[in-house]
């Protein structure tokens, strides 16, 4: 017990707890607006595309530089992005299938430059594999203050357009009438996508970052009808799972953080499934008795 | 005055013309009613002036500006809108979209706005639903909803496409009692309107089309057997005062 407390009042875990907070909630809240745009599949496809991207800003600088790393990451992860968008237009490839080919051909890209990084001596201690599932524990302070500012960040430009993204994504149409600029507000939708996958991949990894957008957000549609609540539940959910995640995970021994955090947020998920306020399991079939 | 002033306007849908040489011209205060088969092209006009699909051609003037510089004047009521209807919204919800542009950028609707919404939806007769999830609604409700969303919009043109579609009476009175006061405050109302025995008592103007216009003006000038019997390609006759499709169309 004794333990724990010290652990939580140490400065390093406070900065730990903040980020990871953080995150869970840019990620929650940005996720329900990908959730309903129906775009969750072009985040995962965006967020294994990072890998390639963090590879090769190692093997051209040759150093361990978070900032470089990043940019590398939203690199190949807007080029897939565009790849998905290229085929679908001049192709009679569906979009599904698309996000599929892009997927693998940017993941693999990636595991092959990660296996010839580490293969190499001074490799090994670069610390990329970190980069496949997540490591709170190997994360410096700058990192954590990246990943905080970073969300902050998201977190504040959806809430400023929120009114905007919304009626740009339930009746694009009219939004247009009104005068909104719908395709601009796709494209910002997307950069913060983009942001939420690039500063989050070291905490949760490029394979789960994207469950960690999606999974909170379909949780909280299990407790509201309304898009406001439903983004702010979502931004909690995304955060309780994201300190949980971390914190096993940096008390226990090495654990990675990524699947941590999903697992969390998958139980979150299940107990909406069934208790959820507006369309639980339960509620629903009491109503019915 | 004129409200809206179309200028050589031509649709194609893949090579396929599907409106051509539309030229028309809707003096401010008038409720115009929009008259033709299925596919005559009623509801292609209607989106391809709010630049919603791409023109081959044609030029849109609204009170003597281009159509981008008046969009907010504007306000659109689909045949069916094409929302998803599992969205976290409810009818107030939709509703206080219609102020949006009104409220700007970033700002959030006030007090004010939520009251005006709300008594847009008393208008419509959905005050009850107001908190309802869209699709916990019937469909003439969805309607009434999005029709409230127009109300709320306070525009000075309007476009509906088909709103008696699918709603009862009673509803069909109240939203013609809406029209009818919106044209006495100055708005100009378009609706496309399928029952040609109402014709008479709703519009004050009417557009009779066909993949072109057949005719365009006052009702009792334009509304003739004859141009009837041109738009819709079969024939009509009169029953009492109103006319009825007899065969064809
Ligand atoms: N997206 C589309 N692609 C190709 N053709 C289309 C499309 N939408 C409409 N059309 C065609 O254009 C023509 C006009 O359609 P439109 O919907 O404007 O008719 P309408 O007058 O509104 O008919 P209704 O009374 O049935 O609503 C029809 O022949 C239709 O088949
Ligand atoms: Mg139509």
């Amino acid at each position: 017990m004794n333990e724990l407390l010290s652990l939580l009042t140490s400065p390093n875990t406070q900065w730990v707890l903040a980020g990871s907070s953080l995150l869970g909630f840019a990620s929650g809240l940005i996720g329900s607006f990908v959730l309903l745009k129906k775009q969750s599949l072009i985040g995962d496809a965006m967020a294994h595309a990072t890998l390639p991207g963090v590879c090769l800003a190692f093997l051209i600088f040759g150093v361990k530089s978070i900032p470089l790393f990043l940019i590398g990451a939203a690199t190949t992860g807007l080029i897939a992005t565009y790849c998905i968008q290229a085929i679908v237009k001049h192709s009679r490839i569906k979009t599904d299938a698309s996000i599929g080919v892009v997927l693998s051909v940017f993941f693999g890209l990636g595991i092959m430059l990660l296996t010839y990084i580490t293969k190499h001596a001074k490799g090994n201690q670069s610390g990329l594999e970190d980069f496949i599932f997540g490591q709170a524990a190997a994360m410096v302070k700058s990192d954590i203050q990246v990943i905080a500012v970073g969300s902050l960040l998201i977190i504040i430009l959806s809430s400023l357009f929120f009114k905007e993204f919304k009626i740009s994504i339930f009746d694009p149409n009219y939004a247009r009438g009104i005068g909104l600029p719908v395709s601009v507000f796709n494209l910002v939708l997307m950069a913060l996508v983009v942001g939420v996958v690039v500063v989050g991949i070291q905490m949760v990894g490029v394979v789960l970052i994207a469950a960690l957008l999606i999974t909170p957000p379909l949780a909280a549609r299990y407790w509201t009808d309304q898009l406001g609540r439903m983004g702010v539940i979502a931004g909690i959910f995304g955060a309780i799972s994201g300190v949980t995640g971390t914190l096993i995970s940096t008390a226990g021994e090495g654990l990675p953080t990524g699947p941590l955090i999903v697992l969390c947020a998958s139980l979150i998920f299940v107990l909406s499934l069934l208790f959820g306020a507006s369309k639980g399991i339960i509620v629903k079939a009491v109503r019915q008795t | 005055m004129k409200a809206i002033e179309i200028q050589n306007l031509a649709v194609t849908y893949e090579r396929q013309p599907v409106l051509e040489n539309v030229n028309f011209t809707i003096p401010e205060g008038t409720l115009t009613g929009i008259i033709g088969p299925n596919g005559a092209g009623k509801s292609t006009l209607i989106k391809s002036i709010l630049h919603l699909i791409p023109r081959l051609s044609g030029d849109v003037v609204v009170y003597g500006k281009p159509y981008k510089k008046q969009r907010n004047l504007i306000g659109y009521v689909p045949q069916r809108s094409e929302v998803d209807w599992d969205f976290p919204t409810n009818a107030l919800d939709v509703v206080l979209m219609g102020r949006y542009g009104h409220i700007g950028w970033i700002r959030r609707p006030n007090k004010k706005e939520i009251q005006f919404a709300y008594e847009c939806l008393e208008k419509v007769g959905m005050k009850e639903f107001a908190n309802r999830q869209i699709s916990q609604l019937s469909g003439g409700q969805q309607q009434r909803v999005f029709l409230a969303r127009a109300l709320a919009q306070d525009a000075q043109i309007y476009f509906m496409d088909e709103p008696f579609a699918g709603v009862d009476a009673a509803t069909e009175k109240a939203i013609m009692k809406l029209l009818q006061e919106w044209r006495e405050q100055g708005k100009t109302v378009l609706v496309v309107h399928h029952d040609l025995q109402t014709v008479k008592d709703y519009f004050d103007h009417c557009l009779l089309l066909n993949k072109t216009p057949v005719d365009y003006g006052p009702t009792e000038s334009v509304f003739t057997l004859d141009n009837l019997e041109r738009t819709y390609g079969g024939a009509i006759s009169f029953l009492g005062n109103s006319p009825i499709l007899t065969q064809g169309g």
